[in-house]
């Protein structure tokens, strides 16, 4: 069998299993590939990774049917023809300049494309720091009007929603600064908004990944990390950390909601005004706390008597948005 | 015991004193083994141990525990340094600094050289595969432990904390094995002889780096006793600041590997810059040399970062610094830059050698040259260098840096070109070859099936958009077991069939080693596999219980895992059948190997080659009419040629 017989043999065979692979891969599996599709983060991350899938399998599929054909056809046992040595065996210029330059080009239209969806998709749902650059519009107004305490949200509006979530070890609660500033230790967004997550942690590094929702940000102890996303589905999602953060790492997970935006503003104004007593004790709003002297959230919850509650100068460094 | 006269580069010690024998050059002096060792570390420890209480007593207690943190870190300190006098490792620096005629080391023969401070590489590369096997074994049954408790998500056989130091023994004490496995045992018995040297350039930091080597596993597994640590084997301070006194066995741990990591690189990469046999151009150095080159520089290069950062995680508990801790000025994020800084070049530190060893043993099993020799070592040297500036695509959504994200995306992709050289020479030394499936032959095609899994994975890691997803689940976890197990353990395993022939003058069952490979690979695959899928679907790392609907894939997990522990079992079984149990002596030349390392006599003389042979070509001429000889051994004019008649090639 002389060259051109090997490959032509296992191109045809490469290009229709590839074809095919990559057909079922994309209308059958695709649309089932996590993170799913609530919220516009999830939607083009299953996308980013199907395009990578569709790339990878020609890849897989590529080498391993080749190993799979020398195995068969260039075995001993199969007492072909002896192989030849010497310089045509040594090296091919065809072969090595095709084999890099298909490779480098592969490689940097992925560099280019992941670019791309990570800037278009503002951060594409990962934690952008306290600065971030892809921020979507609307982010950095709604932002530093929270900070400065005089941020709104209504229905209809199309407003962002600032949320701080706070990670201890080993439990997230949530800040709502739009709506007074009140804490809860649970997770309940409008639909159809863009929500600007500020992630930090009052002690070890954690990781908040609300799963469904495609967002995925370290929290940082005073450091606000800022991760975007914009919900497009109602329903339960799950909230995991995501970064070892000691003995209870496991169990640290809860469950949020995405409801409708006059439900959330129900539940928002509701849980606003029930919490208000304990609100007024909580250290005013600020990006990141740090805690007190006497040791990791010390001074953050309130205990009645020993520590007396700063300002926010002292318990956290307000960070302008952008 | 022989005084060894056969090592003129040596100064030989003791001759020419006069009357009275300086105590450099005592017996007792230099006589040293383990036993001494271990005597001498008991007594570090517990000197430590009192001095760490006597100059820090009251102020540097470790949070969560009554101990004194100088106390413990002082203890290891003392240990270390009590092993390596006790060994013998300082006794030339010691004399050097007193001013007085070092003595050479005791040249041993039998068995108790090697429980000695050994000069010679072959008999330091021996040590080291014991050593590598001992991380490996222990290592592995704590692997086996976190499958047992992944059984269920509700009924736990462990407890959270139990589990959480199990999981974090197991990644820092895989980690320090893979960054040996084979550059310690087959790098330090191989290059030598594959360049034609006699002898290391620094025989005696090459057997230092062994030594500390066990120092390392000393000190690391102390941190069990002393109640463990949290923090995984990547050690994220402020977790790291707040944890218990285990804590510092990883802190120092990672140190004392460090050095030997630093010394084994320091020593193998002047070896093979310097010692090279005269004709040993840079274009035939066989390509496992190349990337043997290529990974004691990054040893060399990325360690002291690690050692550095350990060094201030250690000041940070002992003497109260604040490196890591934020709230009094210092940084968490400080410690995952230096972290990552030397652990991205460390997860090449574990894959070039393992692709040095494929290199070589495909053109011996294809009967073919090694296809495109001079992309694949160009391709290891890219990859060392690229490796330097990636590290930052461990902290995607860290919030570090985030405008530099694709930077990080671009470069990390681009080292997917040069690690795809080494699919390029593969493929091509396979292209109309004649296979002989020999064991080390399985293992090598098996690297080349994982590896690929592992590395387009890798891809999906790097794209920051996706990473959001997979970043710190099982999905992530499952490629590197595919890269670190499925490529450089298969790599050793190959290694070890192919060279120990050659190491030991037995021949490893076949039989049997069909065994080992068929399990070994299918459940490696059906262990890691599904982890993939695991990861996808929601399961961060390190977690001790999961989502009910993930069961079936963790058991399943869990079952292949065990199975797949039997395979070592297997594999340990065929070392005592063949190696002492029922061992058939190897031929001088079993594969029909044309690498310089099969040439010399069997057993290996101590000093390598009667004379330093002239190399006149590289040792993948095979199948060529008229190849040009590889070497001139200068033995009755003997030239190493290679085979080109049919029965030559003598197919297995």
């Amino acid at each position: 069998m002389n060259e051109t017989h090997h490959l032509r043999r296992l191109t045809t065979i490469w290009v229709v299993l590839s074809v095919a692979a990559d057909l079922l891969f994309w209308f059958l599996v695709g649309p089932h590939v996590p993170p799913g599709r609530m919220t516009d983060m999830a939607t083009s991350n299953q996308f980013d990774f199907n395009v990578l899938f569709v790339i990878a399998l020609p890849v897989l599929i590529g080498v391993w049917l080749y190993l799979a054909y020398a195995i068969v056809v260039w075995s001993a046992k199969r007492g072909g023809p002896e192989p030849v040595g010497g310089e045509a065996a040594r090296t091919n210029r065809t072969a090595q300049v095709a084999w890099i330059t298909i490779t480098s080009v592969v490689v940097i239209l992925l560099a280019a494309f992941g670019t791309i969806e990570l800037i278009v998709n503002h951060g594409s749902g990962g934690g952008e720091g306290p600065n971030p650059v892809w921020s979507p519009a609307g982010a950095t107004q709604a932002e530093t009007a929270a900070l400065a305490g005089n941020g709104t949200w209504s229905p209809n509006r199309n407003q962002v929603l600032p949320v701080q979530v706070i990670a201890q070890q080993w439990k997230f609660t949530y800040r709502y600064p739009t709506f007074g500033g009140f804490e809860t230790s649970q997770l309940v967004l409008p639909n159809n908004t863009t929500i600007a997550f500020n992630v930090t942690s009052l002690d070890v590094i954690h990781s908040f990944w609300a799963y469904q929702l495609s967002v995925k940000a370290d929290a940082n102890p005073q450091i606000n990390d800022v991760a975007f996303t914009k919900t497009q589905q109602t329903g339960p999602f799950t909230v995991r950390c995501s970064e070892l953060c000691g003995i209870w790492h496991g169990s640290m997970y809860n469950y949020g909601s995405v409801v409708s935006q006059q439900k959330f503003m129900q539940w928002a104004q509701s849980t606003e005004a029930a919490n208000a007593a304990n609100t007024k004790y909580l250290p005013p709003f600020a990006w990141t706390y740090v805690p007190d002297a006497n040791g990791a959230s010390g001074g953050y919850y309130p205990d009645g008597t020993a520590t007396p509650y700063s300002t926010a100068e002292i318990y956290g460094a307000k960070q302008p948005a952008s | 015991m022989t005084m060894s006269a056969e090592r003129p580069d040596v100064v030989t010690g003791g001759a020419g004193s006069p009357a009275r024998v300086p105590w450099t050059q005592r017996r007792g002096w230099i006589s040293q083994h383990v036993g001494t060792a271990l005597v001498l570390g008991l007594v570090g420890y517990l000197f430590g141990h009192w001095l760490g209480n006597t100059i820090t007593g009251g102020y540097a207690n470790n949070l969560n525990s009554g101990q004194n943190s100088t106390a413990d870190f002082f203890a290891l300190l003392f240990m270390v340094v009590g092993w390596l006098l006790g060994i013998g490792a300082l006794n030339y620096p010691i004399a050097k600094l007193a001013g007085r005629r070092p003595a050479k080391e005791l040249d041993v023969e039998g068995w108790s050289k090697y429980f000695r401070y050994s000069t010679n590489h072959k008999t330091v590369g021996l040590q080291y595969i014991v050593g590598v096997l001992l991380f490996m074994f222990t290592g592995g049954l704590l692997a086996m432990a976190i499958r047992t408790e992944l059984l269920s998500p509700t009924t736990h056989f462990f407890s959270a904390s139990t589990y959480i130091k199990i999981v974090s023994e197991h990644g820092t004490v895989m980690m320090m094995m893979a960054t040996s496995i084979i550059i310690g045992p087959l790098g330090n018995y191989l290059v030598p002889l594959m360049i034609g040297s006699r002898r290391m350039a620094f025989p005696r930091i090459e057997a230092f780096s062994f030594w500390i080597f066990v120092a390392g596993y000393m000190v690391i597994f102390s941190a069990l006793p002393f109640g463990g640590f949290p923090t995984g084997w990547t050690g994220y301070a402020p977790l790291q600041t707040q944890a218990g006194p285990g804590m510092i066995s990883y802190l120092f741990g990672f140190a004392v590997i460090g050095l030997g990591m630093m010394a084994a690189g320091f020593n193998i990469a002047i070896t093979i810059i310097n010692y090279r046999a005269p004709g040993m151009t840079w274009s035939r150095v066989p390509i496992f040399v190349w990337s043997i080159l290529a990974t004691a520089a990054l040893l060399t290069l990325a360690t002291p970062t690690l050692f550095a950062a350990g060094l201030f995680g250690l000041l940070d508990k002992t003497a109260q610094t604040a490196f890591y801790v934020t709230e009094h000025g210092g940084s968490s994020y400080l410690w995952e830059n230096l972290f990552w800084f030397f652990g991205h070049p460390e997860v090449y530190i574990m894959a070039l050698p393992g692709f040095g060893i494929v290199g070589e043993i495909l053109p011996v099993f294809t009967r073919k040259p090694l296809f495109a020799y001079k992309v694949g070592a160009a391709g290891m040297i890219g990859v060392s260098l690229l490796s330097f500036f990636v590290w930052q695509h461990h902290l995607f959504q860290s919030g570090i840096n985030p405008d530099m994200r694709p930077l990080f995306m671009l470069t990390t992709e681009l080292i997917s070109i040069p690690t795809g050289f080494i699919y390029l020479v593969g493929m091509g030394t396979l292209y109309k070859a004649k296979i002989r499936f020999e064991i080390p032959m399985l293992f090598a095609m098996a690297l080349y099936f994982n590896f690929l899994i592992g590395g387009v994975t890798g891809v999906f890691l790097s794209d920051v958009p996706v990473n959001v997803t997979v970043h710190g689940g099982f999905f992530v976890l499952s490629h590197f077991h595919y890269t670190i197990m499925g490529g450089l353990l298969f790599a050793f395993m190959a290694g070890l069939y192919y060279w120990l022939p050659k190491m030991t003058g037995r021949m490893m069952n076949k039989k049997i080693g069909l065994w080992h490979f068929w399990t070994m690979f299918i459940f490696f695959n059906l262990t890691f596999f599904p982890m993939f899928i695991i990861g996808l679907l929601g399961q961060p790392r390190r977690v001790f219980t999961y989502a009910k609907n993930l069961q079936g894939l963790n058991d399943f997990s869990s079952v292949s895992a065990f199975l797949l522990g039997v395979s070592f079992l297997i594999f340990f079984f065929n070392l005592v059948w063949s190696l002492y149990i029922n061992p058939k002596k190897a031929p001088a030349n079993p594969w029909e190997s044309l690498g310089l390392e099969w040439q010399t006599a069997s057993p290996v003389p101590a000093h390598n080659f009667d004379r330093i042979p002239v190399i006149l070509s590289d040792p993948y001429h095979y199948s060529e009419e008229n190849a040009p000889a590889v070497a001139d051994l200068g033995e009755d004019d003997r030239l190493v040629r290679a085979a080109t008649t049919p029965d030559d090639t003598g197919a297995a």
